[in-house]
């Protein structure tokens, strides 16, 4: 189908942006790549009055990877952060968890804190930037900057701490500590769909290669990415206990796709992949 | 709205409204049908065009927001004299499409894939074209056709 007619507005620079989105409050709709909202338009399951798209403002694609992490502005996609050396280096996670995310055409357009503000609960971005206690930074006429962290930032599904007249303007992903290892691991139907779960782990080693410190975030299984903090049983050496420590902390739902007791079986098992690879790349950091 | 374009090398323009998604413009305003869509919401590919060369789905995508932008269209692919490009020779040698619909879609992908890695492997084909729905083939002479297309490619380079 074809998308309901709309007000177009079409800002340069952030205040521009910032006061057009302002000016239509509830009524608007942030464009930037696109590739979750032009879907909810063509398919009208969105009806926004007005569309402000912000893919000719000044300043807002940028990329910086520095000793605290990465920085990723508003138009900055997916593609450029998951092929850029820097960001590797410095938070590979992401690059792990870009890999999985839809497809090349679709990371061509999409971008990193277009995932985030759209919070779809099954989505990487959302629990990476969740167990790496990242934070988005949010702008408004009213309120100026501020950065707002994951953990209050992901509210309910497809619902996050931005009001209607805030613009998210860069997304910030915090460098790993030193000896720390990432990994992403998910199942989905086809390469590309929405995983019908996924875990993002960190796991950090003290010199003696003894565990310090290891947590996961689960995709897809709840309203928001769910953090748990598995030291205990992980510095243990027992993964199959961190996994069930994991499974119960979950709140799958059925679906077409999935039951929520199938959802449930592969967190465990997604827990224990994700750790095992995390620890592998934390000894050899 | 004025759009203009760069299209397969050609600048073109239409007035268009805002909600004109690039697939309707190209097919619609500019004529230009070899554009197919498929599902219209981003999951076949039928619609995939190169935007600034790099793949895109044109669904999903408005007119308005890549005004001034550069777009090849499957249209573009073949030389100038007519002679298709390796690509789509290695398309029709290896009877990689059958109806044809999501050909469009899945030819301007794979020529990006083979710009920037001419030698893939089995699985980078795979994950290259996994963005790509194919009713008609089942994918396996789809992939043979991109691995030829990259002999063809490195053969006349």
């Amino acid at each position: 189908m074809k998308p309901p007619p709309f007000g177009y507005r079409a800002p340069r620079e952030v205040g521009q942006a910032l006061a057009d989105i302002a000016a239509v409050g509830e009524d608007g709709k942030v464009l930037a790549g696109g590739q979750s909202l032009i879907p909810l338009l063509n398919m009208r399951l969105a009806a926004p009055g007005t569309v402000v798209d912000i893919n000719r403002v000044a300043g807002l694609d940028t990329l910086t990877a520095g000793p605290d992490g990465v920085r990723v502005g508003a138009l900055t996609r997916q593609a450029r952060v998951e092929r850029s050396e820097e960001a590797a280096a410095v938070q590979p996670l992401l690059r792990q968890a870009l890999r999985l995310v839809a497809h090349p055409a679709i990371r061509n357009r999409g971008t990193v804190v277009g995932s985030l503000v759209h919070a779809d609960p099954a989505a990487e971005l959302p629990a990476v930037l969740a167990v790496l206690d990242g934070s988005v930074r949010l702008a408004s006429v009213a309120d100026g900057e501020r950065d707002v962290p994951a953990r209050e930032f992901f509210t309910g599904p497809l619902e996050v701490a931005a009001g209607p007249d805030d613009l998210a303007v860069s997304a910030f992903f915090p460098a790993l500590p030193p000896r720390t290892g990432t990994a992403f691991h998910e199942v989905s139907r086809r390469h590309g769909d929405f995983a019908l779960a996924g875990v993002a782990a960190v796991v950090t080693m003290r010199a003696d290669l003894g565990l310090e410190e290891a947590r996961v975030a689960c995709a897809g299984v709840g309203p928001v990415p769910i953090v748990v903090d598995v030291t205990a049983e992980a510095g243990a050496g027992d993964r199959a206990a961190a996994a069930h420590t994991v499974r119960e902390r979950i709140e799958p739902e059925d679906d077409v796709h999935a039951g929520a007791a199938y959802r449930r079986h592969l967190i465990g098992v997604l827990t224990e992949r994700a750790l095992a690879e995390a620890s592998r790349r934390a000894a050899d950091a | 709205m004025l759009v203009t374009l760069t299209v397969n090398g050609v600048r073109r323009g239409a007035s268009v409204p805002p909600r004109r998604l690039l697939s309707d413009f190209l097919r619609h305003d500019l004529a230009l049908t070899g554009t197919h869509v498929g599902c219209e919401h981003g999951v076949c590919g039928c619609c995939t065009v190169l935007l600034d060369g790099e793949p895109v789905r044109s669904c999903l995508t408005f007119a308005v927001t890549v005004d001034g932008r550069e777009v090849t269209t499957v249209e573009g692919l073949a030389r100038a004299d007519g002679e298709m490009s390796p690509v789509q020779r290695a398309f029709a040698e290896c009877h990689a499409l059958q109806c044809g619909f999501c050909t469009p879609g899945f030819l301007c992908a794979v020529t990006a894939l083979l710009r920037d890695d001419p030698a893939p492997s089995e699985r980078q084909v795979r994950e290259g074209i996994s963005g790509n729905l194919c009713r008609c083939t089942g994918y396996q002479n789809i992939v043979k056709a991109v691995h030829r297309a990259a002999d063809l490619i490195a053969e006349e380079s």
